[in-house]
């Protein structure tokens, strides 16, 4: 049976937590052994989001004695459609400080440990040695691998959860003997293939479900009992309501967990995803493709230059909220190709720039002489030039 | 026999959460399916022809890479294949 590493003294319960925690005493399987192994615990939740929300919750119920939060964001209205911990009198807050006011109203006694910072390859293995179990519940590959490798280096189990519109997969890494995040995923799929929550969308009941599950492996890693989803992966599709679960296995030959790593130390995760660093996104040139930001599209505009604004969002998206482009969805541009003029200066746009650069790329190498990407796309353009835009 | 087509690869397969497909092994199976979708191929397989890495393939709950077979491996029509690629939502 998997376990942590507790302290062999563990803390006394109150009586306060005598009563409290009674539905828990009373079960066999936790008792006030288990429910003392708790309050010894320390569980660090990387970030408190979507997952972050319902797992550290629960993990405060429970009576997790030391709550970690790793967390820079602040709360934003469209958060509140499934990130359960913040409320609406919390927009524009920090989200360790309204998560941390929520978890010491639910249980006083949990010391919470805030860290206001982003997860790097400079900071993890600091942030992370002083805890027991950790809980990932980020929103991008690179902040993924770098919790699992550093969950390998250190020892510490982490237990892991991801979501994507109506599906989820719950298992746990880097337990000893199991396997880790890169035996499942050796390598990241290339940047803006799987769109994030904000692109992608999400059923705001998702996270609710596959944060619990990790909560739910958090405590039986601490207290020893059932079985754990080492060596499973757990699927969640939220639509058909089907769980599924498939075997893995450790990888003999992991980087980072097999029997000759080559990863000991932290990598530069945004480079191991593919993603550019921020010093190149902010150029006006892209892969080839000239940039325009919002501010200089609109005096284009106003000059009254003949541009041709290629929308390349979906139906629905346009209907939020459109600044009159000509709507030809990403999928469709292919067939409708002939529809576009190579003669005319085309400004391709989408939500926030990644598919319109694509776009933008694919209509190049076809032989358009004359394309730009709009940077920031519309989301940007709300911000800078037309803040009636709604964003969504 | 049926494959299942995960959410971030529905779009390639004209929507569908699930092809079902007559082949007799895996490899022909993927094959069968990438003929019938072909915008499938290039997020499945790597120019060499080579599953991606971030992309697994279970015959049934057993992931392809550790059968001894792997994708040579005979599969009937009860059996399914999944396509579980990696996602990393969670805000």
């Amino acid at each position: 049976m998997a376990s942590t590493t507790l302290p062999v003294e563990l803390p006394e319960l109150t009586t306060d937590e005598l009563s409290r925690y009674s539905r828990h005493l009373i079960l066999p399987e936790v008792g006030e052994e288990g429910q003392r192994k708790l309050k010894a615990a320390r569980v660090l939740c990387v970030g408190t989001g979507g997952l972050g929300s319902p797992l550290a919750l629960y993990l405060a119920a429970a009576g997790i004695g030391t709550l970690g939060l790793v967390d820079f964001d602040v709360v934003d209205a469209s958060n509140l459609q499934r990130q359960i911990i913040h409320s609406t009198a919390d927009i524009g807050r920090k989200k360790l400080d309204s998560a941390e006011e929520k978890l010491k109203a639910l249980n006083p006694s949990l010391k919470v440990v805030k860290y206001d910072t982003l997860l790097s390859s400079a900071n993890a293995l600091d942030v992370l040695k002083d805890f027991d179990v950790i809980a990932d519940g980020t929103d991008n590959f690179p902040t993924r691998y770098l919790v699992n490798d550093a969950c390998v280096l250190l020892s510490k189990p982490n237990a892991y959860g991801s979501i994507f519109r109506f599906e989820g997969q719950a298992s746990v890494f880097g337990a000893k003997d199991g396997p880790c995040y890169r035996c499942l995923y050796p390598e990241p799929p290339p940047p803006g293939l799987v769109p994030s929550c904000a692109e992608g969308g999400v059923l705001g009941i998702l996270p609710g479900l596959v944060g619990v599950i990790q909560a739910t492996e958090t405590i039986k890693l601490i207290l020893g009992i059932g079985e754990p989803l080492i060596g499973r992966l757990l699927l969640v599709d939220a639509l058909n309501m089907r769980f599924r679960q498939l075997k893995l296995r450790k990888n003999p030959e992991c980087p980072v967990c097999g029997d000759h790593p080559t990863v000991t130390k932290l990598i530069d995760y945004q480079q191991f995803c593919g993603i550019e660093p921020e010093s190149e996104k902010r150029s006006l040139v892209k892969n080839g493709i000239p940039q325009v930001s919002p501010k200089d599209l609109k005096k284009r505009i106003d000059a009254g230059e003949d541009l041709f604004i290629l929308d390349v969002r979906e139906p629905f998206e346009y209907q939020i909220a459109n600044i009159g482009g000509v709507l030809i969805p990403q999928n469709d541009i292919a067939q409708r190709i002939g529809e576009l003029d190579r003669n005319r200066e085309i400004v391709v746009h989408c939500k926030a720039g990644g598919r319109s650069q694509k776009i933008a790329e694919y209509l190049k190498q076809y032989g358009f002489p004359k394309v730009e990407n709009l940077a920031g796309g519309i989301l940007a353009w709300s911000d800078e030039v037309d803040p009636k835009i709604p964003k969504y | 026999m049926t494959i299942f087509i995960p959410t971030p690869l529905r779009a390639f397969a004209a929507g569908k959460d699930a092809v079902e497909v007559s082949a007799g092994t895996i490899a022909s199976a993927l094959d069968e399916l990438t003929a019938a979708h072909p915008d499938l191929r290039k997020h499945l397989f790597t120019s060499e022809g080579k599953v991606r890495a971030f992309v697994n393939i279970y015959l049934n709950d057993e992931d392809v890479r550790y059968l001894p077979a792997k994708e040579a491996t005979a599969v009937s029509s009860g059996d399914t294949l999944s396509i579980i690629p990696s996602i990393a939502g969670g805000c």
